[in-house]
């Protein structure tokens, strides 16, 4: 089991929809996926029509006391399950605060679902944080959608220094633009420049495109909807980055 | 995953219809559109005593219409999945030609299962349907999937063509348990529409005119202790006349090695019970019949030998010590020319017309014993009767052997408790349960010592016999001949140990408790 995360301190910077559909396009190559959503805002619950609602909150899930899988809700495509987000969720740093060793929680919580899932997507909330270190530490592969503007530049320098600071296990960083504007000079340049100074971006680029937009009218991944436009084909090109960097083995059952 | 175990599975009786019908308005859910139909070809597995059956188990072999993908599942009774295997298939490969032995079948895990509860039975087919299956998502009022509904409509091809009404499945999408009964509740509750019903084996199997678990080894009747004695040993007799035929195609065929042992099981209960109770017949009829399930059991019994030798064969020489498995390929060789040679005899009194004969007048005898049978005496008397006189045998029998003794005393002896047993299982349904299996229990004991000694003395004396004959057909490496040498060293290891075992297991058998099992089940027949 390969656990990716897409995370950035910012909000609004395509993190939900890097999940859904890197989620989506997973699944559709024949594993097993499990999505949590650990935004309380609930996005990629509502995109998969599933209600943010978990039983006993996020308290019992990060106690325990309630079985994560018990939580656990299909999606309509095979293969895709989702642990839906729950409002409580916006009390985690709170709850992980007062669970034993806090930054391990979610690693832990996860390790029972080995044999179920191939891939665990973490559809984190913007922050940084507690849940935010514990998802760091959790994760095999962070994705980190970014705005290209100067300051992008210093938030994955901040990221990168502090995930070096980790004992032990330590996440890869798969960096990649998002929402770039084709009109917008900045844009392009630093779309252009920056990959070439850091190893960890990603070669596809997700352009901000209205059928992007559109995943919540539709409420489905943009590649279940409208999987030949140019969108998809991004999210398809980004998917096949972040397996390779996170060095996933085929599906089961694959030839 | 999203699918879960199966929900409720209701039936629609009656053709003609959509194959799932239209939910009504107002209950919270409604059906996507039809997006996905696919026609599958079943085929399903068992051996022929129903040994996947009796162990709760379901085999299906499963391949989509036009060579798609093809796979080998194993569910348990309630359908749910225990192992699949993909099949080769697809154009140009071809699925596997049924009947196989375990050993025919791709290695792994399903293969692994399967061994322990088939042994050395084939699986062959023992029904086939085409299922055409329409499945359709049921979304609830967020037009969220909370369930798969699937109309399967399938149409029996073997053993014989029967079209069943569609069956209707709800399988809920994981974490929507709730919802998706509540929609099996609506589909259930539409007119038309039935819960329950069978597993799809059990349906197909039914339409067309069958019943799994049809055929056991064990003498399926059912006595009543009033019942004339000819008449239930008429009944008794139908049936094992039955269990023979039943056994003739595939021991003709080859099928597996077990036709032929439940044949000559079949051959040897007949004989013991002519022997012990065909006395009740109308006069002549043990004399005239005695001799020819005689040969019958004769005709069978060189090819069962060999059987035992060949399916002994990878455990002997697993067990070589002191020369390399390989040396023994020669006489593996050798056991399965004699045994096709001994086939061929064989075959020949199968298909030849005494044994017809044979057949057709046993019949014939058996049932006018039972349409104008004696009255006297009643069959729990002659059950009686007929246990206490085999009983009375076992023990002089096993109280006249001494370490003195010569293996044929201890052979004979193997044969009275043999007819002791058959004697049990002939009369088994007028006993109480219980009280049968304590006496078959200790009997079973004492049998297999007897038996353990003489197949091992039996064997002993084959294989010099063997090694004669290939020496004088110069196909014996005399390496070959040291591993048979060893094989022979450890089946006299395993005579002496048996025989060294045979006191105890007799005394424990002849002692006054275990003989007060057996009287109390005579008595018990008696009342």
């Amino acid at each position: 089991m390969k656990i990716f995360a897409t995370y950035n301190i910012k909000g609004g910077v395509g993190k939900t929809s890097t999940a859904v559909n890197l989620a989506y396009l997973a699944a559709r190559d024949g594993y097993r996926v499990l999505l949590w959503d650990l935004d309380p805002q609930a996005a990629a619950s509502f995109l998969f029509r599933v209600r943010p609602r978990v039983k006993g909150g996020g308290k019992a899930l990060i106690r325990g006391t309630r079985p994560v899988d018990d939580a656990i809700k299909g999606t309509d495509f095979e293969g895709l399950d989702l642990l839906p987000a729950d409002f409580t969720y916006r009390n985690l740093d709170l709850m992980l605060d007062s669970a034993k060793k806090p930054a391990r929680r979610l690693a832990s919580l996860l390790a029972p679902l080995r044999a179920e899932y191939d891939v665990v997507i973490l559809d984190c909330p913007p922050s940084i944080s507690l849940l935010s270190e514990s998802v760091l530490h959790a994760a095999d592969l962070l994705l980190v959608p970014l705005i290209p503007t100067t300051l992008s530049v210093r938030t994955l320098e901040q990221l990168t220094e502090f995930i070096d600071g980790f004992a032990g296990h330590k996440p890869r960083v798969l960096a990649f633009f998002s929402m770039i504007d084709r009109r917008k000079r900045l844009h392009q340049e630093i779309a252009r420049d920056l990959p070439l100074q850091r190893p960890e971006f990603a070669a596809t680029v997700i352009p901000a495109l209205s059928v992007i937009e559109r995943m919540s009218v539709e409420r489905a991944p943009v590649a279940a909807f409208a999987p030949r436009t140019q969108a998809a084909l991004r999210y398809r090109e980004l998917w096949r980055e972040a397996r390779e960097r996170a060095r996933l083995p085929g599906p089961p059952g694959a030839a | 995953m999203a699918e879960t175990s199966p929900g409720p599975v209701p039936s629609i009786p009656g053709a003609g219809q959509p194959p799932i019908p239209a939910l009504p308005a107002g209950g919270g859910f409604c059906l996507a559109r039809a997006d996905r139909r696919v026609t599958l070809r079943r085929t399903w597995l068992d051996t022929f005593d129903w040994r996947l059956y009796r162990a709760g188990l379901t085999l299906e072999q499963v391949s989509r219409a036009g060579g798609g993908a093809a796979e080998l599942r194993l569910t348990g009774r309630d359908g749910s999945l225990i192992t699949a295997e993909p099949l080769p298939a697809g154009r140009g490969r071809t699925l596997p030609r049924w009947p196989l032995l375990i050993a025919g079948l791709p290695a792994g895990p399903l293969a692994e299962q399967l061994a322990g509860v088939i042994g050395a039975r084939a699986l062959l087919p023992v029904a086939r349907a085409t299922s055409v299956l329409a499945e359709q998502r049921a979304l609830n009022g967020d037009d969220k999937t909370v369930a798969r509904v699937t109309a399967d409509q399938m149409s029996v091809t073997f053993p014989a063509a029967a079209a069943l009404p569609p069956r209707l499945a709800v399988a809920p999408v994981r974490g929507y348990q709730a919802q998706a009964a509540r929609l099996a509740a609506q589909l259930a509750a539409l007119p038309g529409v039935s819960t329950g019903g069978p597993p799809p084996l059990e349906s197909a199997l039914a339409a067309a005119g069958r019943r799994a678990g049809d055929y056991s080894g064990r003498i399926d009747v059912d006595l009543d202790a009033g019942m004339p004695g000819q008449a239930a040993m008429a009944v008794v007799l139908t049936a094992l006349l039955g269990t023979l035929e039943a056994n003739v195609p595939g021991t003709i065929a080859d099928t597996d090695t077990e036709f032929l042992h439940d044949l000559r099981v079949a051959v040897r209960r007949t004989r013991s019970a002519l022997k012990l109770a065909g006395q009740v017949l109308p006069p002549g009829t043990r004399l005239r019949f005695a001799p020819e399930f005689k040969w019958l059991g004769d005709l069978t019994t060189l090819t069962r030998d060999l059987d035992v030798y060949l399916l002994g064969l990878p455990a002997m020489t697993a067990g070589l010590a002191g020369a390399p498995p390989a040396d023994l390929d020669p006489f593996g060789e050798h056991l399965r020319r004699s045994r096709a040679q001994a086939r061929r005899n064989l075959l020949r009194g199968l298909r030849s017309a005494r044994f017809a004969r044979l057949r057709g007048d046993w019949r014939e005898v058996l049932s006018a014993a039972a349409q104008r049978p004696r009255r006297k005496p009643p069959v729990a008397d002659l059950a009686a009767a007929s246990i206490a006189a085999a009983h009375r045998k076992v023990l002089a029998g096993g109280a006249a052997i001494t370490p003195d003794s010569p293996p044929e005393h201890l052979h004979d002896l193997r044969k009275r408790c043999k007819e002791l047993r058959y004697a049990l299982e002939i009369f088994a349904s007028l006993h109480a349960p219980d009280a049968q299996w304590r006496a078959v229990k200790e009997l079973k004991g004492l049998q297999d010592c007897l038996g353990e000694y003489q197949d091992t003395e039996v064997q002993r004396a084959e294989l010099r016999a063997f090694a004669a004959q290939m020496m004088a057909q110069q196909s014996a490496p005399a390496a070959t001949l040291l591993a048979m040498g060893e094989i022979a060293a450890g089946l006299a290891r395993r005579e002496r140990a048996a025989r060294a075992q045979f006191d105890g297991l007799f005394a424990q058998f002849a002692r006054p408790s275990g003989q007060a099992r057996i009287q109390a089940l005579t008595e018990q027949a008696g009342r």
